[in-house]
């Protein structure tokens, strides 16, 4: 293809030259697209060569490395080279095919060189920024579509993972008993579990909600599970009534509070407490949570627990570099797991609608 | 004919609802332990030998699934096991492999009629064992006991239900054990067998022995099983460093390794492994 496009580049350069110095319209044709491909051929090895080396330490599969781009530094050498290469082989080709002697860099004196030189680096670096920026455009809307359609695999899993069918039906099984031993109890059980179902099927849609509507609804959640681990459950809630405004992602906690039932509480014996806090650090917002489990398992479970990536992935596509989520034991005596969030404070102007 | 049973379950309010609704369905069963985790569970029947045990899948510390293993195991001779039933919420994996094990079990919520038709089922087997044999007799114990170790194998080797991970681990080539400030880097294709000591591993090689941080449940799916093979609920053996095997009366074998004192033993529901080709 872009084999093609470049004869297509020889021939109007051949029509150039035929139209400005009024020479013969077919050899300057076999002239212009013998060097034009060879050209063509030298930089594009010359290219795919330097990203190879100038990517050799990125990890396969990246974007990056798939794009076969060396960056412009290396592009304009390989453009300088290719061309005096192509050029020089491109004219002996024709030379042999026309049967006459047009005379190449190395064959005249060298101001006629520097000029036949910069002459032809012209098209060769047109050509180049030409296919570089219909590159770049392809390479964004792929990165759109992919992006789109991670996104929608994402909710998809998000929602999956928030109403997992095992707590679920423990809950169920739990508001069935309830209701026939303490019926008002069950009530409002099954309120929380509806604040909780509701915050988690309009959560997938809304961008954003306050802090305090997050806290409110991760509160439903555990009271659910209070109900279920009775006294080996502990919550502890921290949040200053001036970030309580704040806008986060829903249930952007939501992960990292199971993960504290999950793998700190569920399997201490004697269970434990789950503290959840917000404060502010200058222009950032930090919200953590933490338990007093069982602790970090190896240090190579980590990144791998899907509540961990969902929640980077989230932060990720939300605010870029500027948030992020670390995961460490909780340097005390309690001992446990301490997850920290830190994402960009917002001036908050005015209040959004819970 | 008073039966007596264990219940293990962890959420209060539902080890009360199972009681309740087993008193009004079978108010003969006597329920002789509630507890609420699966260690309890074993030292629970252990103690009291019920004739029934409810067990929970998820429970803290112990499943119930690692929990009947560890029942089985250390059961005692000449005392017919429990009849076992597990209970547990929505869980494709579990649901598949109960059926195809055909062993009893009860989803939650519990509805009364389902558990009804358990309690049919387990009183009718508490009467043919009580009737083939009203002096417990070692043929018909070893018959009931074989099936349950058969079930059992079969859960235990149901993909997502023993293993705790989802994650397809990757096989282990090098342990990475810590001798004072020193790491050693042990290789796994040197090492004899691996024993549970509490929150701990032994790991045993021909040259020396380390202890590393880890539960043989984490490690087991890291371990190339052709070559290591589980025992007992706490060891691992490669199999090219046993030399001999000999099966004792009780079930369990006794196995002697290459050029070691060391005696393993092999529990009942591992001795199938060792049979001759």
């Amino acid at each position: 293809m872009r084999g093609l496009r470049s004869m297509g580049f020889g021939v109007a350069i051949a029509l150039l030259l035929t139209g400005g110095f009024g020479t013969p319209f077919w050899p300057n044709l076999v002239q212009s697209v013998c060097i034009a491909m060879l050209c063509w051929f030298t930089i594009d090895v010359g290219r795919l060569q330097l990203a190879k080396w100038s990517h050799r330490n990125d990890p396969p599969g990246t974007p990056e490395a798939a794009r076969h781009w060396p960056g412009w530094p290396l592009m304009l050498i390989a453009i300088v080279v290719g061309t005096v290469v192509g050029f020089s082989l491109g004219n002996e080709v024709a030379n042999l095919i026309l049967g006459r002697n047009f005379e190449g860099y190395f064959r005249g004196n060298w101001r006629q060189m520097l000029a036949l030189l910069l002459g032809s680096l012209v098209p060769g670096t047109v050509i180049t920024y030409w296919f570089y920026s219909r590159e770049t455009i392809a390479g964004k809307q792929a990165a759109v579509e992919t992006a789109q359609r991670q996104a929608a695999e994402h909710q998809l899993k998000l929602l999956e993972s928030q109403l997992e069918p095992h707590m679920l039906f423990n809950t169920l099984a739990n508001l069935r008993v309830l209701i026939g031993v303490d019926p008002k109890r069950a009530q409002v059980m099954l309120d929380q579990l509806i604040a909780f179902m509701r915050a988690t099927l309009s959560g997938s849609r809304a961008a954003q909600h306050p802090l305090r509507a997050e806290f409110a609804r991760i509160g439903d959640f555990l009271a659910l599970m209070q109900i279920r681990m009775g006294d080996r459950l502990q919550t502890r809630f921290d949040l200053p009534e001036a970030l309580a405004d704040q806008p986060v992602p829903p249930l952007l906690l939501q992960p990292l509070v199971e993960n504290c039932i999950k793998h700190g509480l569920e399997p201490a014996v004697a269970g434990g407490r789950i503290d959840m806090s917000a404060m502010r650090d200058g222009g950032t917002l930090v919200l953590t949570v933490r338990d007093t489990g069982a602790g970090l398992p190896a240090p190579s479970a980590e990144g791998t627990r899907f509540g961990l990536v969902q929640v980077r992935e989230r932060l990720a596509a939300l605010y870029g570099d500027r948030a992020s989520l670390t995961l460490s034991d909780a340097h005390d005596v309690e001992g446990g797991t301490l997850a920290t969030i830190r994402l960009p404070f917002t001036e908050v102007t005015e209040v959004i609608a819970p | 004919m008073n039966a007596t049973a264990l219940i293990a379950e962890d959420e209060l309010l539902l080890a009360a609802n199972l009681q309740a609704e087993l008193a009004q369905l079978w108010p003969a069963l006597q329920v002789v332990a509630n507890v609420g985790h699966g260690a309890a569970a074993v030292e629970g029947a252990l103690a009291l030998e019920p004739d029934v045990v409810f067990l929970d899948i998820r429970m803290p510390g112990m499943t119930g699934l690692e929990a009947a293993q560890a029942l089985t195991e250390d059961w005692p001779e000449g005392v017919p096991l429990p009849l076992i039933v597990f209970v547990t919420a929505y869980d494709q994996y579990a649901l598949q492999a109960f059926e195809r094990a055909a062993i009893d079990y009860v989803l939650k919520p519990v509805q009364t009629e389902r558990l009804a038709q358990t309690c049919v089922r387990l009183q009718a087997a508490l009467r043919a064992r009580f009737e083939s044999a009203p002096v417990a007799s070692p043929a018909v114990m070893n018959a009931s006991l074989e099936s349950t170790l058969t079930q059992l194998r079969q859960l235990l080797a149901a993909p997502g239900l023993a293993a705790t991970t989802s994650i397809a681990p990757q096989v282990l080539n090098v342990i990475q054990a810590s001798v004072g400030a020193a790491i050693h880097m042990v290789a796994v294709r040197e090492v004899l067998y691996f024993e549970a000591a509490d929150k701990y591993v032994r790991v045993v090689t021909a040259e020396r022995e380390y202890l590393i941080r880890t539960s043989l449940r984490e490690l087991l799916p890291q371990l190339d099983a052709k070559c290591f093979w589980q025992i007992h609920r706490g060891t691992v053996v490669r199999a090219d460093a046993i030399a001999n095997a000999v099966r004792e009366e009780s079930g369990k074998v006794h196995i002697t390794l290459r050029g070691r004192t060391d005696k393993l033993i092999a529990s009942r529901l591992y001795a199938h492994l060792f049979k001759a080709m």
